[in-house]
């Protein structure tokens, strides 16, 4: 018998599989297909302190082994998502969610991590960093070491759960990122977000996506998260979720070789429905062929 | 919502550009109005395409080459398995047609109309039809909404077939209670301002996912934000924002 048991921030699961914020909604569309309590957890939809529509379509350019997003966090804003969303949620999955946050200014970071604080369901806060700021000229959060550390100060100041920061791989140097939010407090690292990317449709001959650019992720950006996450591990002392391209049960081992207590699987659920069901179940196989017994033995395996 | 293996029966060119594929597999999932998203070899995404007819366990797809994930579809031969997420989409409702319902599809847009012209004919309506092409090479499917036994219209745009000009321009010569429409926007909007009736709007935008998880076809209505895979495709005229 193989053990697919792993923990985060302290908070035990039973697996490493947390379907990644914006491709999972808040859940209950997956659980009308599957009984989502299989999953390690999952990251519900970034959520802001203001409703957003988001941005103009087309939103979605498909690329090889992957697409392009620009959705644009369309959330009903926090005190909806209360509201309406987490009573939902509640119905269809009873372990601790993961409330993945977003805003344009710190206050705004602030103020939904606190309206969401008191949710007992919210097991971790995934604070995307990769929003930009618009008090800081509209540089994202994330690409700097400073402007990420004091949205972890002020997210850290005003919840009482574990605040894991999803970095932005659009970076020069992710582990001075990672260590200036661990130095800030953060409680852990997810990585990788999407990487900026640009599709141009060859009849109109412009940009496919009305944004022009958007996040591209799926499996060709694999290599990249896998790197990353390795060099993170190295830098930091805290736990690290890692993501970026996953698809499969030899991805999943891959990652956690790299450094990852937790994985999270994104386009793959855009494509296929029963992505992270289908690599639960096919997790034991897996790991048997490769001689694992525990997957949490392997963490940072590969260094 | 189920995701199935279906295989392809025939996959035959019905007009320029324009293929019909008749698929085999459980069905039974499938309601009028809604799509299919199909994966595709060598594609990441996969392709919504909508239902044209569903009849035991054939399920008719009539799809345009546009790009590269439809030309290998036309490539396809008898006896390759596809697999195919069903259920997609809220699907007409037939409830509102009135006795004489009108339905309007254009292009691709016509195929949807072809199951709901069926389904208003089995429940005792009397359908009439209005299909809008482009030239007279493209029109497809005139005879099979003639032997359901609606009145029909076709219009194409250089006059080569059927009445010159728009879908609108064969609208005064039907009588109707109620429409359904399907085409490309500028169509619908047409249809929208043209219309002396309440009707159903169905939208084609690009999809992520296909079954309302990713966000990425929202579009805003009077009554708030709707995902055109989940909360569509079809809209009724009333909610939408021209």
């Amino acid at each position: 018998m193989v053990s697919l048991k792993t923990s985060l921030c302290g908070i035990e699961l039973d697996n490493p599989l947390i379907p990644a914020s914006g491709t999972f909604g808040f859940g209950y569309e997956f659980a009308e297909i599957y009984d989502i309590n299989i999953l390690g957890s999952f990251s519900f939809k970034g959520t802001t302190k203001d409703p957003r529509f988001g941005n103009p379509t087309p939103r979605i350019a498909e690329c090889e082994r992957g697409l392009i997003n620009s959705v644009g966090l369309q959330n009903p804003g926090v005190d909806k998502v209360i509201e309406n969303e987490l009573p939902k949620l509640k119905k269809c999955f009873f372990k601790p969610v993961m409330a993945n946050v977003s805003g344009f200014s710190v206050e705004e970071y602030v103020h939904t991590c606190k309206m969401l604080d008191s949710e007992p369901q919210i097991g971790w806060f995934e604070v995307n960093v990769s929003c930009p700021n618009v008090h800081g000229g509209g540089m994202s959060f994330g690409t700097s070491p400073e402007a990420a550390a004091e949205v972890v100060r002020a997210v850290k100041a005003v919840t009482t759960k574990p605040v894991i920061v999803k970095l932005s791989p659009n970076v020069t140097d992710i582990v001075a990122i990672a260590k200036a939010c661990e130095a800030a407090g953060a409680d852990g690292i997810s990585l990788i977000n999407t990487l900026l990317g640009m599709k141009i449709d060859l009849k109109s001959k412009k940009p496919v996506i009305a944004n022009k650019m958007g996040g591209f992720s799926g499996p060709a950006i694999k290599p990249v998260a896998i790197r990353m996450v390795y060099q993170v591990y190295e830098a930091v002392n805290i736990p690290i979720v890692g993501g970026g391209g996953i698809s499969t049960a030899e991805d999943v081992i891959e990652m956690m070789l790299a450094g990852a207590c937790a994985v999270e699987v994104g386009a793959a659920n855009l494509v296929d429905p029963y992505a992270c069901k289908n690599i639960i179940e096919d997790l034991p196989r897996v790991m048997e062929k490769y001689g694992i017994k525990n997957l949490s033995d392997i963490i940072g395996g590969a260094h | 919502m189920k995701d199935l293996i279906f295989k392809v029966s025939t996959n035959e060119k019905i007009a320029k550009n324009t293929y019909e594929m008749v698929l085999l597999g459980d069905t039974s999932d499938i309601k009028c109005g809604q799509f299919v998203n199909i994966k595709l070899d060598g594609f990441y995404l996969r392709r919504p395409i909508s239902v044209c007819c569903v009849e035991g366990n054939a399920l008719t797809l009539i799809y345009k080459v546009v790009g590269q994930g439809t030309e290998a579809m036309a490539k396809m031969g008898a006896g390759v398995e596809l697999l195919v997420l069903t259920g997609l989409g809220n699907g007409y409702d037939t409830s509102k047609s009135g006795q004489k319902p009108l339905l309007v599809g254009g292009g691709a847009g016509v195929p949807p109309m072809y199951q709901l012209c069926r389904e208003l004919v089995r429940d005792g309506k009397e359908p009439a039809v209005i299909l809008g092409f482009g030239s007279a090479d493209e029109v497809f499917y005139e005879k099979e909404f003639k032997d359901l036994g609606a009145q029909v219209f076709v219009t194409t745009v250089d006059g080569t077939y059927g009445t010159k000009g728009f879908v609108t321009d064969a609208f005064d010569m039907v009588d109707y209670t109620y429409f359904y429409t399907c085409g490309p926007e500028p169509m619908l909007k047409a249809v929208y301002n043209k219309s002396k009736t309440s009707g159903q709007f169905s939208f084609e935008e690009r999809m992520g996912c296909g079954f309302g998880a990713c966000m990425g076809c929202s579009c805003k209505t009077k009554y708030g934000n709707k995902r055109i895979c989940k909360d569509g495709p079809v809209l009724e005229k009333e909610e939408i924002i021209w």
